[in-house]
């Protein structure tokens, strides 16, 4: 049976992770080479680096950082940040990472999906998407609104209508961050990731709110994910992978336990 | 002699070609190898993968374009030849995929025919079920085989595809997995010639461990 996955996120700002609430308030956390090693050690299935600063700072992914983590891990990993083109996609795959996040700028360029798809395959390019919960029913039937650059713009565009063209332009996987969720730990944003997982047929990545494995088993028996981000609750060393898979199990979830090799 | 011969730095003395054929990125394939000390290199040129002692066939995305760039090359006699001679032979994902006769992908594709059976496109039956399977699924293991050595009935490995083998012959079947109802050949056998639909080179330290069987295997199909 195919398990659910545990991805710890990592947000790298100057070569540093960093954790903050609704993208205020950053706290230092360390090496992002470290860390990523640490949660592969610890059995996490996949990971996701965003080097959160390089949009805003107009510079290209830190390659660097990149090339470093795919040495130290034997798990795949997603990168964001910092993607313009289809050359930036190219550039962060060959340094190591299985796959490309890309977020603001599909909204703004939404063929990026289908280049990049076309170019190194679906299971390649992810799409990140940022809702917040809105009232403008008109122009976004579902309730949920598309944010981009960090929640700092609204876009007027509907979050579910939106996974779905992503779909038809080839995405292989959509991570759907809950803006209001974002930081609390008081639980993944349930609704909206149910409503984008049962309306396309790739996969669906909760992200936003961890702070408990109950919240990361609801995300996958009520919001129906495939995969669930957890970060502060990891970072701060309350929680380990490895006792939230524990937890997760005990709770009849499908996850993946190593066994020795 | 074509045995393994550790060396005293706990690497594989023989190298290992990488076939590069345009099909997807090499660099995690090239970089599990190196953490456990065996010699691999990313080639695309006949000439070099012919005076190599082993054969990993990868690749992602698509069969057609796979098997045009396959073709564009060059590289199918090589491989063909390398098989015939008894070389290790490894096929992952895409290669292990386009080793078969034919592929539903793409409306139809003409692939290698080194194994006989097609590769046929996963049918999702609800909604939980996605398409690609993407993520961490158990190994059954059908039949003892070298590279499985000290790996565990059941293990998970990471796999991503939309795609699935589906050998005529049962003997070459030596692990299957279950997904969208099906238990399809995740892993296959012939002689000198193994291939995982999953990537060991992703699947941590039990996927470094079939890649370290690998490394030192003679191609027997002996179990060990």
């Amino acid at each position: 049976m195919l398990t659910r996955r545990i991805i710890p996120c990592l947000d790298v700002i100057r070569n540093r992770v960093t954790k903050g609430v609704k993208f205020q308030n950053n706290v230092d956390l360390g090496d992002p080479v470290q860390l990523a090693a640490k949660y592969y050690d610890d059995g996490c299935d996949e990971l996701v680096v965003y080097d959160i600063t390089a949009s805003h700072e107009r510079r290209r992914t830190d390659l660097d950082m990149v090339a470093a983590v795919a040495r130290a891990v034997r798990v795949p990993f997603a990168v964001g940040g910092g993607v313009s083109s289809v050359a930036d996609m190219e550039a962060i795959l060959l340094a190591g990472a299985e796959k490309v996040s890309v977020n603001s700028l599909a909204v703004a360029s939404p063929q990026i999906i289908s280049e990049g798809a076309r170019a190194f395959g679906s299971q390649c390019v992810v799409l990140g998407m940022d809702p917040v919960k809105t009232d403008d029913l008109r122009s976004c039937p579902s309730g949920y609104e598309i944010t981009t650059r960090g929640f700092r713009n609204r876009t007027g565009m509907d979050a579910v209508e939106w996974a779905r063209r992503a779909e038809d332009l080839g995405v292989g996987e959509i991570v759907v961050n809950s803006v209001d969720a974002d930081g609390t730990r008081a639980g993944f944003e349930l609704t909206i990731t149910r409503l984008v997982a049962d309306a396309v047929g790739v996969p669906v990545v909760a992200s936003g709110g961890a702070g408990r494995p109950a919240h990361i088993r609801d995300a996958f028996n009520l919001g129906h994910a495939d995969a669930a981000i957890v970060a502060g609750m990891l970072h701060t060393g309350e929680w380990t992978i490895g006792a939230i898979k524990a937890e997760l199990a005990r709770d009849g979830v499908p996850v993946r336990i190593e066994r020795g090799s | 002699m074509r045995g393994a011969l550790r060396t005293d730095n706990g690497g594989f003395s023989q190298v290992i070609a990488i076939v590069d054929y345009k099909a997807g990125n090499l660099t995690s394939v090239r970089l599990a190898f190196e953490s456990i000390g065996a010699s691999a290199r990313i080639l695309r040129d006949p000439e070099g993968i012919r005076a190599c002692d082993k054969v990993l066939f990868p690749g992602v995305g698509a069969a057609g374009a796979a098997m045009k760039n396959l073709r564009e090359l060059g590289l199918e006699p090589v491989l063909r030849e390398r098989i015939a001679a008894g070389v290790p032979f490894l096929g992952i994902c895409l290669g292990t995929q386009i080793l078969f006769e034919r592929s539903e992908e793409d409306g139809g594709i003409d692939c290698l025919g080194l194994l006989r059976g097609r590769v046929r496109r996963f049918v999702a039956r609800n909604h939980a079920e996605k398409i690609p399977e993407m993520g961490w699924n158990q190994v059954k293991i059908a039949r003892r085989h070298p590279l499985l050595s000290g790996i565990p009935d059941g293990s998970d490995f990471y796999f991503v595809h939309s795609f699935y083998p589906a050998p005529d012959e049962s003997a070459d079947v030596v692990g299957t997995t279950n997904y969208c109802g099906v238990e399809f050949a995740s892993m296959v056998g012939r002689g000198n010639l193994a291939a995982t639909q999953f990537h060991p080179e992703k699947s941590g330290r039990i996927g470094l461990r079939l890649l370290a069987n690998f490394a030192a295997w003679d191609g027997s199909s002996e179990a060990v």
